[in-house]
């Protein structure tokens, strides 16, 4: 792969990445969580904790060994505790985590997440695997940053099923609802970077990624995305970031076959 | 259950500390049709497979299956006519496997019913189960979707007034579980994660535990900070060498992810038939849990003891 290579998924790992600041925890979900989190440790944030929901704190990704669940052994590599899965989200919920990390099968513009039902909950069309840890990551920690490819199958006006709490209706809706604690900050895509406008809790447009424009990002998304005064430009993936990012994802052996041809 | 009377069901029950090993097959006398059965461990890893064939093998029906997160072992369930229900918070194997197609036949055509919790919505539950109290406050699942479609209430706090979610204890009326020892009062011992299994033990009104390995007293002495649970927590257990397999036991073996994929391609070609043609070859063949250890392609558990001592931390 070269630098023209650059995936969608990748652009989004990358970006999300560089939110994580150094001495920070955060509570990562596998795949691009995880590997963003990774990346970050590797560059600016030597000091950032990754907590996985199998109940790991201070796990250390092998390259090319990225576990498939949070829950097998692999997952807990270098760790500095183990605790069990209940544990580890009161840990959340007494506030030590300053991020929590996720993906994003269906969002809204509140920033509310569906992974539970395509279609009505009594009579779904598409059932999916539901929670997991989601709801509680969401809930709980400081400050939740979700990062996705950006689609408009994925961003729609209202979700069919609010299975993670955003912003919920927007305005104070949250904190009525009992969720005082934590807040969504960014959504991070492979065209943009967004944030809540304050008030009316929607999302909002602050930078696009360098190569795509306010228009595109209009497109790829199901509905009115608010403006920032002024809209900024995320700078592309450097080559180290690329590189770590690929070595952290596939092992070095990969990483040195894709070199040599 | 109530929880006043799980509690004084326990008072009332024989505790004392015999021996209590028997096999598969005998603890499964211990659950009856209409039963909740909770399953330890998390998604692949350190799952009682050895428990849930031996109770695939009993086609006990209506049953309520219980987890934190949910592997394929639910998909068996649903196609044996077995359970009509799961309380648990996520169902698959993980995203290389895709969507769980039995489970989304089943729920979509309404003939089963997936209760969804979050994870620690269900964590909570157990921990209330094992507590003795008839629920926990907590600050999740608050103005959800999922809130709406399960029986949770909320609470005024009597201290502060702040809103709460009010999670209703879960006392499963047996819990199965898979540890790496144990002597032969059930004083059970495990490496690694623990997941849920704790409080879903403590919280259960009868607790099958199957182990890698049946070890003396003294041993368990000389470990007494791996013991999760003592033997009056305990009401059978069941020798069961790679008991977890094709899920994990930390330390010891890996999951047979290739296993997963024999299963997943069967069920993409087959449907439900799929699943029961599964259970047909893997479980009903057998006479027990050895039986169908010993079917497997040669090799394939060294390969997996080998595995996990390359990522064992």
């Amino acid at each position: 792969m070269s630098r023209q290579d650059v995936t969608p998924e990748e652009i989004v790992a990358i970006t999300a990445s560089r939110m994580l600041a150094d001495h920070k925890v955060v509570f990562a979900g596998v795949g691009t969580p995880l590997l963003a989190a990774a990346l970050a440790r590797r560059r600016q944030a030597p000091h950032l904790t990754i907590v996985l929901e199998g109940g790991i704190i201070g796990t250390r990704l092998m390259p090319g060994h990225l576990p498939i669940s949070t829950n097998e052994m692999s997952a807990a590599h270098g760790a500095e505790m183990l605790t069990d899965v209940t544990d580890i989200f009161l840990f959340a919920q007494r506030g030590f985590f300053d991020y929590g990390f996720l993906g994003a099968a269906q969002i809204d513009k509140f920033g509310n997440i569906n992974t539970s039902v395509i279609g009505s909950y009594a009579q779904p069309r598409v059932r999916l695997p539901g929670s997991g840890g989601a709801n509680d990551i969401i809930s709980l920690c400081n400050e939740v940053l979700i990062a996705t490819v950006h689609e408009p199958r994925r961003f729609v006006e209202k979700v069919d099923f609010i299975t993670s709490p955003g912003y919920l209706t927007g305005e104070k809706s949250r904190e009525a609802a009992g969720l005082i604690f934590g807040r969504v900050s960014v959504v991070i895509t492979d065209l943009a970077l967004m944030d809540f406008e304050p008030h009316s809790r929607r999302l909002r447009l602050c930078a696009v990624q360098r190569g795509a424009s306010v228009e595109q990002v209009e497109a790829a998304t199901g509905f009115e995305l608010l403006m920032a005064d002024e809209i900024g430009e995320i700078d592309p993936p450097s080559e180290d970031e690329l590189d770590t990012y690929r070595l952290l994802r596939d092992g070095e052996a990969a990483v040195r076959r894709g070199r040599a041809s | 259950m109530d929880f006043r009377s799980v509690r004084w069901e326990l008072e009332a029950t024989d505790r004392r500390m015999l021996d209590k090993r028997m096999s598969a097959t005998q603890a499964m006398e211990l659950v009856h049709d209409g039963d909740h059965v909770a399953i330890g461990g998390t998604l692949y890893s350190r799952t009682p497979m050895a428990l849930v064939f031996a109770l695939l093998k009993t086609r006990r029906r209506h049953l309520t299956i219980s987890r934190p997160l949910t592997c394929y072992e639910a998909e068996l369930f649903y196609a044996a006519g077995m359970a009509d229900r799961v309380i648990t918070s996520w169902i698959g194997i993980g995203l290389k496997w895709g969507l769980p197609q039995i489970m989304r036949h089943y729920v979509e055509t309404g003939q089963a019913v997936y209760e969804e919790w979050s994870h620690l919505g269900i964590g909570l539950r157990y921990k209330a189960g094992a507590m003795g109290v008839p629920f926990l406050p907590a600050l999740t699942m608050l103005g959800s979707d999922i809130a709406r479609t399960v029986e949770l209430r909320e609470v005024d706090c009597p201290y502060t007034g702040q809103r709460l979610a009010a999670l209703p204890a879960l006392n499963p009326d047996v819990a199965l579980i898979h540890a790496h020892r144990s002597d032969i009062y059930g004083n059970v011992q495990v490496d690694g994660y623990r997941h849920m299994d704790v409080d879903m033990a403590r919280a259960a009104r009868r607790v099958i535990v199957s182990v890698e390995q049946i070890v003396s007293s003294d041993e368990i002495r000389a470990l007494p900070t791996t013991t999760i649970l003592p033997h009056f927590a305990v009401d059978a257990i069941v020798e069961a060498p790679f008991g977890a397999y094709p899920s994990e036991c930390y330390g010891l073996y890996h999951a047979d992810l290739r296993h997963f994929d024999e299963y997943v391609n069967l069920v993409k070609a087959k449907g439900p038939d799929g699943a029961r043609e599964y259970i047909a070859e893997h479980v009903d063949q057998h006479d027990d849990f050895a039986g169908f250890l010993a079917s497997l392609p040669p090799g394939t558990l060294d390969d997996l003891v080998a595995a996990a001592k390359r990522l064992a931390p």
